[in-house]
């Protein structure tokens, strides 16, 4: 495995044959490469991502600039995507709110990500801390979280508003909801992979050259459930993007003038007679990314699974 | 396994109370006034009798206790007395739970909403699975065939596209272009020939098949992998020596096995539908529980929020135990101990 220089077979002529060192990093490359629908989604997801960031500089119309003459627009060389009944260009505005539900989606997923890997971690390395941890995760998961989710919104809206202006304040308590509701299915992956990674040997190792328990889980036992946490970091993108849309689809997430690709197809809906495309561009957006976003995880979890790996 | 069904109510009650708990103090502490509401001229004393009156009067941990008791005994005789027909203490004088908005009991409102979200909840989850089975087992038996690349691609595009937004597309092309079905389900309508048939399946359409697909696409996944999983057992092997016919093999061998964790994700899934069918009826206006609960939040009818969502917690809770009973039921290799 480990040999970067194999010997010349008997009766070869002269130099040894060197292959090139193989990392863990392009193994994992190398097999995410032959998923074609990974491929696809991560070109995807990119170019979504690109656009989002610099489109509103290629594309130089304010989102909210009212045009009272030119409303309901089709698709023109001006306006790529319409425009909406106060004449606001959607293009425009779908890649304002690709940049608020992308960064909710990042966002929401790296908190849950870190409470599901902390809590994973102790429940599967400290065997007192289980039993209650385990319990609490499956406490999480009776609790109807869509009801949940807009009862608090409902009720902490104004205050956090009050507090931290109309759009931090909502943009933080929806990052903040989605965070405590969805890191459940991490925590018990991680926990099943630390029990696991905890009997083998260099672990035994570790703690009898007197390693510290800290050093122990930071350096022996992370890296080793990394592939888990990092499958489920996409995935958890997808899911935190669909329930911030799913949030402000029923009203209750993000303001109209502060649009996110659910509150535009939420406005859109009213006018869904009149103008379709009001609801099928914020809505493609979302199919879109959550699509590509699967597909990167199903292509991640075949790269990075090691018995598929190896064939 | 009567021992361990004990065990796991035993373990079901305090989940329930510990969420019960969470929900009414999520909702009890949390800065809102349902006086606020009203016109600014009511003066100070008689906004304070209001409150009173709504029960507000007390403080936390009684109005809890008053809430459980409604909950878990008075509302459960009513039912009782309802079903019966006979009247069991003194039933006119027992408190209920009533919403704040309308004012009538909470248990009569959801009852009034149910038969539309169970009729188009249920059948979308039936149309779902029926879909599933036959497109799984075909998915798996030729796996990486035609069927089976467009099946994952099909089911992939039905759970990354949220309900909400093919529900809308449906409407457009539907109901809006070719005109065949309505966009808006109509609860007043009565059943009573073939033409108020019509218009019921009519109107059905369109939410069934948003839910439906959007269940199909899930469940589908399962029942393949479950397949393939049995597929590749011994046992088919054996079956297929002694000269079984291939379709025997298939639907009475392999079939019969695969299903065993299907039905236990079917039965975890049904009360995720009904918090799913939120959205869903929100679209369609269907006016069930879902709905129910969006206009509650919305009016910050605290009662009502609090009763739908623990209703919603305890089909989660009491699903989730069928689902385990049915799998040590129907597999007799797990042994619950």
């Amino acid at each position: 495995m480990s040999d970067a220089v194999i010997k010349p077979p008997h009766g070869s002529p002269s130099a040894p044959l060197v292959t090139k060192q193989r990392t863990l990093a392009a193994d994992v490359w190398r097999q995410f490469r032959q998923h074609r629908g990974g491929v696809v989604g991560a070109i995807v997801f990119l170019t979504i991502v690109f656009l989002v960031i610099f489109g509103p500089y290629l594309h130089g119309i304010n989102p909210a600039a009212l045009d009272v003459r030119s409303r309901n627009l089709g698709i023109s060389f001006a306006h790529p995507m319409g425009t909406d009944n106060l004449g606001r260009d959607m293009f425009a505005q779908v890649l304002a709110g690709g940049r608020t539900s992308l960064s909710v989606g990042i966002t929401a997923m790296m908190l849950s990500l870190l409470l599901g890997t902390t809590i994973g971690v102790v429940a599967g390395y400290f065997k007192r801390l289980d039993g209650p941890l385990m319990r609490l995760t499956d406490l999480f998961l009776a609790l109807p979280l869509l009801p949940l989710l807009l009862v608090i919104i409902m009720l902490f809206r104004d205050v956090l508003r009050a507090r931290f202006g109309p759009e931090t304040g909502i943009f933080l308590l929806i990052v903040f909801v989605i965070g405590i509701t969805s890191w459940m299915q991490t925590a018990r992956i991680v926990r099943g992979a630390v029990l696991s990674v905890k009997e083998q040997e260099f672990v035994l190792a570790a703690k009898s050259i007197g390693t510290r328990e800290r050093r122990i889980v930071t350096r022996h036992i992370l890296p080793n459930v990394l592939s888990p946490i990092m499958v489920s970091a996409t995935l958890g993108i997808a899911t935190a993007i669909i329930t911030e849309s799913a949030l402000s689809f029923l009203g209750l997430g993000f303001p109209s003038d502060f649009p996110t690709w659910g509150r535009l197809l939420y406005d859109g809906v009213n006018f869904m007679t009149i103008n379709p495309s009001r609801v099928i561009w914020p809505g493609l957006a979302i199919s879109l990314t959550v699509l590509s976003i699967n597909y990167v995880g199903d292509g991640l979890r075949d790269a990075l699974d090691p018995r598929i790996r190896g064939r | 396994m009567l021992n361990y069904t004990l065990r796991r109510l035993m373990f079901a009650v305090p989940t329930l109370l510990v969420i019960s708990f969470i929900i009414f103090a999520l909702l009890d502490l949390a800065p809102n006034d349902p006086t606020g509401n009203l016109p600014l001229t009511i003066p100070p004393e008689v906004r304070e009798q209001i409150r009173q009156t709504l029960g507000l009067g007390e403080p936390f941990h009684i109005r809890y206790l008053y809430w459980l008791n409604q909950f878990f005994i008075n509302e459960p005789l009513n039912i009782i007395e309802r079903i019966f027909g006979i009247e069991i203490g003194n039933s006119s004088e027992r408190l209920r739970i009533r919403s704040w908005a309308t004012r009538s009991p909470v248990v009569d409102l959801i009852i009034e909403r149910m038969p539309q979200t169970l009729w188009v909840v249920g059948m979308s989850y039936v149309v779902g699975i029926l879909i599933a089975i036959p497109v799984g087992i075909i998915s798996a038996y030729k796996q990486y065939s035609w069927f089976d690349q467009i099946g994952t691609f099909v089911s992939m595009v039905g759970f990354s596209v949220p309900t909400f937004f093919t529900g809308v597309v449906l409407i457009v092309i539907f109901s809006v272009q070719l005109q065949w079905f309505p966009s808006i389900y109509d609860t007043t309508l009565k059943v009573t020939d073939w033409s108020s048939f019509w218009a019921q399946v009519r109107q059905m359409v369109l939410p069934v098949t948003v839910l439906a697909l959007y269940n199909a696409a899930q469940l589908s996944r399962f029942v393949r992998a479950s397949m393939l999983d049995n597929l590749n057992q011994d046992y088919v092997r054996t079956a297929r020596a002694k000269g079984m016919k291939e379709r025997v093999v298939l639907l009475i061998h392999v079939l019969r096995n695969s299903l065993i964790p299907v039905v236990t994700v079917i039965a975890l899934g049904i009360p995720t539908i009904f918090s799913g069918a939120i959205i869903t009826e929100q679209i369609f206006r269907v006016n069930g529980l879902g709905q129910l609960l969006i206009i509650a939040i919305q009016g910050a009818d605290i009662p009502l929020v609090q009763t739908l969502t623990f209703i919603f917690a305890v089909l989660i809770v009491l699903f989730n135990l069928i689902a385990d009973l049915v799998y040590g039921i129907l597999d007799p290799r797990i042994r619950y101990e």
